[in-house]
């Protein structure tokens, strides 16, 4: 009996035993989810698939912006095992140090996902590197592509890309660590057209970390798509030009095309080679130009503010026809050396009685402050100076002056004119068109970027209105338009009142202070300016449309103390003109004494 | 015997032979599934891949179980000694001219391939011991008998230790389920029970407390007996041979272990928490079970096996091939197949009225428990990794010729 029972206990014995390790079989597979997960960190590496990011062509299709191969080393924290640092260390030629702090920083931002170690490689220590990969066990190569640039040219306007920090992650969790970003500029206006959309491949590794296969037959991969083409408003070739113009001069030229309110060309000097902002050298390079005191990397088309000087003329003259101020055909005199007011006097130089068109062609500061001052003494139309000044201030508005157009520019500056309330605080409530009327000839308070000088030209270009000023002409493909901005802005002024400034215009080329902006066989329209400046020399200004009957081109250039407009903006606006007109320039004296002048 | 139990014409056990079909079919699937390469040629019959020389110790393991149900009954029982010494040759054979794999030195090697005679030890020892109770129950000197039975079991497990083979030694132990049944007082596998808790304690939490834990005891027993000297007396023998015992397996740890030994005892203790050291390898394997989930990833489909996470994937650890593919669906029936082996043996043995069947029965269904639970219990990190393949499934010729001779015998046995 005693055997019977020794039966049953070596049964219950083992059936006991085999509970135990169903329970503990039934835990490791279905309760613990886990090990799923572990098991796929152990063999599935995602591998992302960056797309090539988005070419950027000028308007005749030159590639301005394109991609150069690159090589960057990843780290997976999880997947290190102990590896020779040393050797890692000398081809990649860093420190034990920076190893160590790299890896810190990997898994500061995850132990499972891929974060740089190290960019952009050479090509020949990722040769070198391929071989030996399997040696450093949570490091793999990935291919990434580099920004790069034809011509040294439009750095400000193209921007440039660096990696993504914490705050781009955070705003947008389509990037990971290590990803690039568009950081200002086109590239940054654009970012989501030209980047693409990033792909993965998952595959399988074995326990040596080597590649041994796709995962499911491919079935979870996602293929990237390549960022979108952009073709830019820009003519490469005047953009170059303007930037040999300008070479050795601090200033800026904008130019545009009326009819679309395209931006052919956007200097500002002094600029840099967009080639020293990528890769790498980026951060070195950066500083440097951060430091420099020329400040090449300020972009004065778009971010400074100058006051206007004469070509502001142009705009108040407007006004003054529209506000029924002066005709045509009304004539102001000019004497005894300028405009009184009080013992104060704005000089000119005694032009004796003349209309408009002679106002505009001699630049006559008389007839442009007594103009202002009767706009702000109109008390037929309005009851008080404020009253006044505020519908000046409203013209100016619909001119596009003292706003930012946000269209696709980088960084743009909104310039300011003062509002009525801002004079009755510093006049305490008594003042009137005389105490303000500097701006009336474009000095004083009022302060305007170069961008929205060569709107103003746009807008008497088309008889009215504009189109706000762009830097993206298509996308995707080159006759697929970027149509975002294509809407008419009409200003308050009627069409005839341009007609006649216009006239001013081209008296101002042909008989005036801008001679030296004729170009053969082209009618041109011009105004030259000369911005006064407290902290030296005066700004040489000039404001030129092209050709003046069938606008194509208005140009505006500012030169930081070039002294008169007629010297140095004036043969400078003309040769860009020329240049994208003609196509050459056959003033090859002026271009080579213009590309020589240098102004500190 | 009743209608229960199904024989084929000739009487033999239809179920067992059946369940061993299916295991080694599952085990050849198996192995064919760690040795795939998703975008390889797969050719069954390529002689260089594991697969296909384990079809050719399938087939002559089912050779070697067709002559096993052919010969005479009386053949086994006569020959049982013989096969017990020229085994026992074998294996000093072994220590002599042996080649050593993975540490062991325990392969004979013939050309290409490989014969492990402790294997066949197995299989040897229980027929020898069956044959040997059969003899001796008879005697009256059952002190002597006792002795004897340990000494044939004692004996194969010298000489393996001696070969560097701790695994194998273990699977010896498993003579004990005979020992038990046969009479071996259940107080002393309950002492055995005891020492071992008490050793694995002081292993985990260092001897102080071990110490600790004694004395509490100690003290509760004194405590209890106070009124009988002689119990007293008893208590502080006990005490003492306790302390002694605790010291001298805190000794043989640190002095006797190889390294990777201790660390294979600390990694199941949970004294390592180092997942790319010690214990990778019961990291990974129990990576591999638990991905397997509830249906598994599909045959032919897991990842951990097939990259090679898993060491030994297709021999020790063939296991964590099946909880991956197969997952608990798969496990569950692997686990059912055995259990029914081992139940079944069981059962046939105990209601076999031929002394001699049981006592061979009874030796078997405990070499076969013990590889079962000791291989399995290592991928799943309930028992410290031990190097003993699982029978029938297992990737390997001397196994599978000696566990197909282990059953193949037994059916024979229990012929009708």
């Amino acid at each position: 009996m005693t055997e019977k029972r020794r039966y049953w206990i070596v049964v219950v014995v083992v059936a006991i035993l085999a509970l135990i390790y169903l329970i503990r079989l039934f835990n490791l597979q279905v309760l613990n989810k886990t090990y799923k997960q572990k098991a796929n960190q152990n063999a599935l590496r995602y591998i992302t698939e960056h797309p090539a990011r988005g070419l950027i062509y000028d308007r005749n299709d030159s590639l301005l912006v394109y991609n150069d191969a690159a090589y960057d080393i990843m780290v997976v924290p999880n997947e290190l095992r102990p590896f020779d640092t040393a050797e890692l260390c000398r081809v990649l030629d860093i420190t034990k140090e920076d190893v160590r702090k790299k890896i810190e920083k990997a898994k500061k931002y995850s132990f499972i996902l891929p974060s740089l170690f190290e960019q952009q490689i050479s090509k020949e220590d990722y040769g070198f590197l391929q071989e030996k990969m399997y040696e450093f066990p949570g490091f793999f190569v990935q291919n990434r592509t580099l920004r790069s640039y034809p011509k040294p040219i439009a750095a400000h306007i193209l921007g440039y890309v660096s990696e993504v920090n914490d705050q781009d992650i955070e705003n947008d969790n389509y990037y990971k660590m290590g990803d690039y970003i568009g950081k200002s500029g086109i590239e940054k206006a654009y970012e989501s057209v030209l980047r693409g959309e990033k792909g993965k491949r998952v595959v399988l590794v074995d326990v040596h970390n080597r590649e041994v296969g796709r995962y499911e037959n491919g079935a979870e991969d996602v293929v990237a798509v390549p960022g979108v083409s952009i073709w830019s408003t820009l003519d490469i070739q005047l953009q170059e030009y303007g930037e040999q113009l300008m070479a050795n001069k601090r200033g800026s030229i904008v130019a545009i095309e009326p009819k679309t309110g395209e931006i052919l060309c956007i200097i500002s000097s002094p600029s840099y080679d967009p080639n020293l902002l990528v890769g790498t050298a980026r951060p070195k390079n950066y500083g440097i130009l951060l430091e420099d005191p020329r400040k090449p990397l300020f972009n004065r088309a778009l971010m400074a503010s100058y006051p206007p000087g004469s070509t502001f003329k142009l705009a108040n003259g407007l006004i003054a026809l529209q506000e029924g101020i002066v005709t045509p055909n009304t004539i102001y005199s000019c004497s005894g050396g300028g405009y009184h007011i009080g013992s104060h006097t704005v000089h000119c130089h005694n032009c004796g009685g003349l209309n408009i068109y002679s106002a505009i062609q001699r630049s006559c500061n008389t007839y442009f402050c007594r103009a202002y001052y009767n706009i702000l003494s109109n008390r037929r139309k309005y009851k008080n100076v404020q009253e006044a000044y505020t519908a000046w201030l409203d013209y100016m508005h619909s001119m596009g002056f003292a706003q930012k157009y946000d269209t696709d520019l980088p960084y743009e500056l909104k310039g300011s004119i003062p509002t009525a309330a801002y004079f009755d605080k510093k006049y305490n409530g008594s003042w009137n068109g005389n105490t303000v009327v500097s701006m009336g000839i474009g000095q004083g308070e009022a302060a305007v970027t170069p961008m929205q000088m060569a709107n103003l030209l746009a807008v008497i270009a088309n008889q009215g209105y504009y189109i706000r000023p762009h830097i993206v002409r298509a996308i995707g493909k080159k006759d697929n338009y970027n149509t975002q901005f294509s809407e008419k802005i009409y200003s308050k002024i009627d069409p005839q009142h341009f007609r006649t400034v216009l006239q001013g215009m081209k008296m101002v080329v042909t008989a005036g202070t801008g001679r030296g902006a004729q170009i053969d066989g082209i009618e041109v329209a011009g105004k030259t300016g000369t911005a006064q400046n407290p902290h030296g020399a005066d700004h040489s200004v000039f404001a030129l449309i092209a050709p003046a009957n069938d606008p194509k081109i208005v140009v505006f250039c500012l030169v930081e103390n070039g002294g008169f407009g007629a010297s140095v903006a004036c043969p400078i606006a003309s040769l860009v003109a020329e240049k994208y007109l003609n196509g050459e320039v056959k003033r090859k004296d002026l271009e080579q004494s213009m590309k020589n002048l240098s102004i500190r | 015997m009743n209608d229960l139990n199904k024989r084929t014409s000739r009487g033999f056990d239809a179920r067992l032979i059946i369940t061993y079909i299916a295991l080694i079919i599952i085990g050849w699937m198996t192995i064919y599934s760690t040795c795939y390469v998703p975008d390889g040629t797969n050719a069954i019959f390529d002689i260089s891949q594991p697969y296909c020389k384990q079809l050719i110790w399938i087939g002559s393991s089912l050779l070697i179980g067709i002559v096993i149900l052919l010969i005479d009954k009386q053949l086994i029982q006569h020959y049982a000694y013989y096969f017990y010494i020229v085994c026992l040759l074998l294996m000093v054979l072994v220590l002599i001219i042996g080649t050593e794999i993975s540490g062991a030195k325990a392969w004979i090697k013939i050309g290409s391939f490989s014969i492990q005679p402790t294997e066949f030890m197995k299989v040897a020892t229980a027929l020898a011991l069956a044959k040997f109770f059969n003899e001796g129950k008879t005697s009256n000197e059952k002190r002597y008998v006792w002795l004897i039975a340990g000494g044939l079991v004692l004996l194969p497990i010298i000489i393996i230790m001696l070969q560097h083979d701790a695994g194998s030694a273990l699977v010896f132990a498993s003579f004990i389920i005979l020992f038990y049944r046969e009479g071996l007082s259940g107080v002393l596998l309950i002492l055995v029970f005891i020492a071992a808790f008490l050793a694995i304690f002081t292993l985990k939490f260092k001897e102080l407390y071990a110490i600790a834990l004694l004395t509490a005891v100690f003290i509760g027993f004194m405590i209890k007996d106070r009124t009988q000297k002689k119990l007293m007396r008893r208590d502080v023998i006990v005490f003492v041979i306790s302390i002694v015992f605790v010291f001298s397996v805190n000794l043989l740890y640190e002095h006797v272990l190889e390294p990777h030994q201790k660390r294979r005892v600390e990694t199941i203790l949970g004294k390592t928490a180092d997942p790319q050291g010690a214990d990778f390898n019961l990291n990974q394997s129990k990576i591999a079970i638990g991905s397997g989930g509830f249906f598994g990833k599909g045959y032919l489909k897991g990842t951990q096996t097939k990259l090679k996470f898993v060491p030994e994937q297709s021999t020790d650890f063939i296991f964590c091939a099946i909880g991956e593919e197969w997952g608990f669906v798969g496990t569950m029936a692997v686990f059912g197949l055995y259990l029914f082996l081992i139940m079944r043996i069981l059962s046939l043995s105990e209601k076999h009225r031929i002394p001699f069947v049981r006592y061979y029965g009874y030796g078997i269904a405990g070499i076969i428990a013990v590889h079962f639970f000791v291989n399995i219990g290592m991928t799943i990190g309930l028992v410290p990794i031990i190097g003993i393949p699982l029978p029938f499934l297992s990737y390997g010729g001397s196994s599978l010729w000696a566990f197909t001779t282990m059953l193949f015998i037994f059916i024979k046995l229990n012929e009708n």
